[in-house]
């Protein structure tokens, strides 16, 4: 595509038989360059905008000191216990009780999925108090009538201010758990706005329950 | 009468200045964008939608799906003080060669005593030494002492790295992006198991906000 040279570029005329010596074009054909150039600058555009990893923070429970005495256990009410072993998730509600006691019956673990209708829904459900408080933000947002920052203000304060009643979301890995899965059980709490989570260790209980029910 | 003639002009296009800004824009983006040093091992992280970029100053503790653990110090600075703190407190010395080396590369995860060898060692051969990473085991646990030394020298460099930049007149500039962050890289493989030995380390020595590496996923509707 490079320009044609017109001003006696090849060697054709012979006149007034001359010897002449062949003059080449000076001018080089740049379509390959320019391909390989643009080849070039679309790679480093891509690779230099993409390769961004990004962080999850998430804070552990400090270790409890064995010279000061243990708080007393608060209890539990409105929360879910994950249990992940292998690809599976397990999960209960409320208190653990090994066996039927006082009226409460024993726990039984129930089995769901990481899939839009497993663990999403029950999510959905289990904190409806702060989604809908949280929906209509979500609105105002979209249409334009506050900006982030304000957004992330307000669903502070309603977290705030239901802290009691809203869900509680415990966490327990067995030996066969793998790092993927926590993290897409940490990603599924964020998305529902959960907003307590607490990574605890496995009973010795809970770990038969699961061998239990995997069979 | 006479014709009108219209110049016939050349269908063709100069292309100089086109492939002149072309090669401008490529080098500028080779020469800024950052030269990532091969890792040791490759990790996959989990995916999700967190959004938050890695901060600046941090130290990566990597997993890898063997359950190998390596840690990786943003800040050359921080990593002189580190390695300095580990020769005082496992008897050893690194050449100045070793210690160049040391510099270059993202991660390290041998045990203590065969790191000099490993730094010397080339790309093949490291493969063989690093064998099971950082020792994590409570006789012998390593990974807590990089934790410790670079969490005791964390502070004072976050504070240099933000007044060198105050200096420079940068605006906006947030003390917070300047901490020392500690992130857990986990393979999408490694059992929970081995990201736990790293947590419950972290947790012995106070620290309780960790962070993990996630890959960006476009969100699901």
């Amino acid at each position: 595509m490079a320009e044609i040279a017109d001003d006696g570029g090849g060697g054709h005329g012979h006149k007034g038989g001359k010897k002449r010596a062949k003059k080449g074009s000076t001018r080089v054909d740049m379509t390959p360059l320019v391909d390989l150039a643009f080849l070039l600058l679309t790679f480093f555009v891509l690779t230099s905008t993409f390769s961004d990893p990004q962080v999850m923070a998430l804070t552990y429970p400090a270790k409890p000191d064995p010279n000061k005495p243990q708080p007393p256990e608060a209890e539990i009410n409105n929360a879910i216990t994950f249990l992940l072993s292998e690809d599976k998730i397990y999960y209960y509600e409320n208190e653990f009780h090994a066996k039927a006691e006082k009226g409460k019956p024993a726990t039984t673990l129930e089995e769901t999925d990481f899939s839009h209708n497993g663990i999403r829904k029950l999510l959905i459900e289990k904190n409806s108090l702060i989604l809908d408080k949280l929906a209509p933000l979500e609105k105002k947002k979209n249409q334009g009538k506050i900006n982030e920052k304000e957004m992330l203000e307000e669903v502070k304060k309603v977290k705030e201010k239901f802290a009691k009643k809203s869900l509680k979301v415990l966490i327990k890995t067995d030996d066969k758990a793998t790092c993927k899965n926590f993290i897409d059980l940490i990603d599924e709490l964020k998305i529902c706005n959960i907003g307590v989570i607490a990574p605890v260790d496995i009973m010795k209980s809970e770990q038969e329950l699961i061998k239990a029910k995997a069979k | 009468m006479p014709k009108i003639k219209i110049p016939k002009s050349s269908p063709s296009i100069d292309m100089t200045p086109m492939v002149d800004l072309a090669f401008l824009l490529v080098t500028f983006f080779m020469l800024t964008a950052e030269q990532r040093q091969p890792e040791l091992v490759a990790i996959d992280t989990p995916y999700s939608i967190e959004k938050k970029e890695i901060p600046e100053n941090y130290v990566i503790v990597e997993i890898d799906k063997n359950g190998r653990k390596f840690v990786n110090i943003s800040s050359p600075e921080l990593k002189k003080q580190v390695i300095g703190e580990m020769m005082n407190r496992y008897k050893f010395s690194l050449t100045e060669k070793q210690m160049e080396q040391f510099n270059k590369l993202s991660s390290v995860g041998c045990d203590i005593k065969v790191l000099p060898q490993f730094l010397s060692a080339d790309e093949k051969q490291r493969n063989e030494i690093i064998k099971g990473g950082i020792p994590t085991d409570s006789l012998n646990n390593q990974l807590r002492e990089w934790i410790k030394f670079s969490h005791n020298h964390g502070v004072a460099v976050g504070k240099t790295l933000y007044d060198n930049d105050f200096k420079d007149n940068k605006k906006n500039l947030d003390p917070a992006n300047y901490e020392l962050k500690f992130i857990l890289k986990a393979d999408n493989k490694a059992l929970y198991l081995y990201a736990k030995d790293v947590i419950e380390t972290f947790r012995d020595l106070e620290l309780t906000n960790l962070n993990f590496v996630t890959s960006l996923q476009g969100k699901e509707e």
